[in-house]
């Protein structure tokens, strides 16, 4: 951080850059004094751009691990009015729609996996298709495609990956409504034709974890989750095809600014009015990719599954939750003294409704929203609960993840993927993955310290910690 | 000037640029920057020939084409390209690669590349009068 903006501490935990030049909200960023100093300046430049965006309400907000990204910060928060001009931007979903985590119960203990933690991986490693160039089992007609893009999670039950009883522990019950497959071009579609059902590289991975401590009994026991029991987290997305979307749509929007009279101080925050035919047909199109994302994450929880029958056949995978990191959702929030619906952008950021909200799941409504955060592949992961704050602070949203905290160029030049291999595994984590380069990328060392983000999230008042939990295998792209 | 490609600092991904004595030769430098996230070109025989085509748009909006394509291009034929040749005309782009199909195994690809983006994109001609093409490209 440098002196180039004026931040105003507010607490201990929240800091304000005041609306100036173009802004017409302030930028608030949630993050203790260490964080706030090893954020990029660029994360600040790309806050004041955001909140100069037209219909933007209240402020544009940066989570604990934002980072620099495209136009909007990863780990960035806004929420644009229709009725006022308000925007809805490419940039500010991301490459990948719908990035997102799912936890899953195993109904087992760690212990009771240990004698076949080996086979279990090596199997994990076989069946779940990973990495670059990998391709699914499901392949999809233009009619199935289209379909798939409607229905979501709900589809890929219905063509028997996994249970009906799911679909209630996936945002928007596993089928995000106003999805408009006509808006999906044909290379997008050609793109997600051998992509159903895979992980993709980089930093997506299926981990078998142990939990490893709980923060909130309470919340905990009605999550199920109790220490050292095995979950399984899958962190991945929508695919080439959501990736085919950001890029066209991008483009497009880039192209008719000028024609919505938008001023854009950044060719990547570009966006369109909400009321207009491009940002109604973003909305279908990236609605579409968020069923897309929902269903591969629900295809590989079918394959998952079949893993575990087959080496533990008393194994009993159940949903805890799936939460996605990059999406535009119409939310109600309240504003003033009103409610509104509001078009909310989270890039990098989750998702966080607090206890009592309706979208929550019966059985969990009490507790907030199970928020998963997913860490390096040698370190820890933690669930959360959305709060009772959340709301007033950041639109019900909280932090994704640890954040890289040096490039993928940097690690390789530190870390042999090979040697790391080794070493993690004489700590007990056994990784699979096809690349010793990916994994070297990947490095723990290479992310910032995820510890630090939650607890920031916490104490600023967005979610609260209730369990960390430690990988035992990792499948890594 | 020798032409060449070089990777920049992004913290969450990585940046492509490629610099030439011509501008076309940088749109080829900054293809070859961008295989090199995914493998070691030098590992990719030139065996198989893709013809692309794309138009319209300032030489930055060109360059954010011509990398979307060959991305698309990889994704859809499961290949890798270690050669380019790139022909630019009135603003449109003419470009073959050239490459083989992913074998996992000799390419070790780390990364696959979701799309290149506009951030620290710049088209312009260096002091010295070679060409820069660079644009930062989310893995």
């Amino acid at each position: 951080m440098s002196r180039a903006y004026s931040l105003k501490q507010e607490s201990e935990f929240s800091w304000r850059l005041e609306a100036s030049g173009n802004m017409r909200v302030p930028g608030i960023i949630y993050a203790d004094e260490t964080l706030i100093r090893g954020m990029d300046d660029k994360v600040f430049e790309q806050l004041c751009n955001v909140a100069s965006l037209p219909g933007i309400v209240q402020a544009a907000y940066a989570m604990p691990d934002a980072h620099w990204g495209y136009g909007f910060p990863i780990g960035g928060v806004a929420a644009f009015d229709a009725d006022e001009g308000g925007v809805v931007s490419a940039g500010g979903v991301g490459f990948d729609i719908s990035c997102g985590v799912r936890a899953l119960r195993t109904g087992l203990t760690v212990d009771e996996i240990e004698p076949v933690r080996e086979r279990l991986a090596n199997a994990l490693f076989r069946n779940i298709p990973v990495g670059v160039g990998s391709t699914g089992l499901v392949h999809l007609d233009d009619d199935g495609m289209s379909a798939m893009l409607k229905g979501g999670a709900r589809w890929a039950v219905e063509q028997g990956f996994g249970n009906p009883a799911d679909l209630q522990y996936i945002e928007e019950h596993g089928c995000m409504a106003g999805a408009d497959p006509m808006e999906v071009s044909p290379r997008a579609r050609k793109r997600q034709a051998d992509e159903m059902g895979t992980l993709g590289s980089g930093n997506h991975y299926l981990e078998v974890q142990r939990v490893a401590e709980i923060f909130n009994r309470r919340i905990a026991d009605v999550f199920g989750l109790r220490e050292n029991d095995a979950v399984v987290f899958i962190h991945c997305g929508s695919r080439g095809l959501g990736h085919q979307i950001g890029t066209e749509f991008l483009k497009y929007m880039v192209l008719a600014a000028s024609k919505h009279g938008i001023e854009l101080p950044d060719r990547e925050l570009a966006c369109a009015p909400i009321n207009s035919e491009l940002g109604r047909a973003y909305l279908g199109a990236m609605r579409a990719g968020i069923n897309c994302a929902l269903a591969n994450r629900q295809i590989i929880t079918h394959l998952t599954r079949q893993v575990f029958a087959d080496i533990l056949p008393a194994a009993d995978l159940t949903l805890l939750f799936d939460v996605s990191h990059n999406t535009c959702k119409l939310e109600t929030h309240p504003l003033g003294s009103e409610m509104r619906k509001l078009y909310v952008h989270r890039k990098g950021a989750t998702r966080a409704f607090g206890p009592g909200h309706p979208d929550i799941p019966e059985t969990l409504r009490a507790v907030g929203q199970p928020v998963l955060i997913g860490g390096s592949m040698g370190t820890e992961s933690h669930i959360l609960a959305g709060s009772e704050t959340g709301a007033g602070l950041s639109f019900n949203s909280a932090c994704h993840g640890a954040g890289r905290a040096m490039s993928r160029h940097q690690a390789t030049k530190r870390w042999r993927g090979r040697s790391l291999v080794d070493e993690l595994a004489q700590r007990g984590i056994l990784i699979r993955s096809p690349s010793m380069r990916g994994v070297a990328e990947e490095a723990p060392g290479a992310y910032k310290d995820v510890r630090a983000v939650v607890d920031a999230a916490e104490k600023a008042g967005l979610a609260h910690k209730v369990a960390r939990v430690e990988p035992r295998i990792c499948i890594k792209g | 000037m020798r032409a060449h490609w070089e990777h920049f600092s992004h913290r969450a991904d990585m940046g492509v640029r490629g610099c030439s004595a011509t501008l076309a030769g940088a749109f080829e430098q900054a293809a070859l920057a961008m295989t090199a996230i995914i493998t070691d070109p030098a590992q990719v025989k030139p065996a198989e020939r893709v013809d692309i085509r794309c138009e319209g748009g300032d030489p930055e909006l060109l360059l954010v084409d011509w990398l979307n394509a060959l991305v698309f291009e990889m994704a859809t034929r499961k290949l890798l390209f270690s050669r380019f040749n790139v022909t630019l005309d009135d603003g449109r782009l003419g470009g073959i690669a050239w490459g083989e199909r992913v074998d996992r195994e000799k390419h070790q690809p780390a990364v696959e590349v979701k799309g290149a983006t506009y951030t620290a994109l710049r088209v312009n001609r260096l002091p010295d009068g070679a060409w820069l093409a660079q644009c930062v490209v989310d893995v």
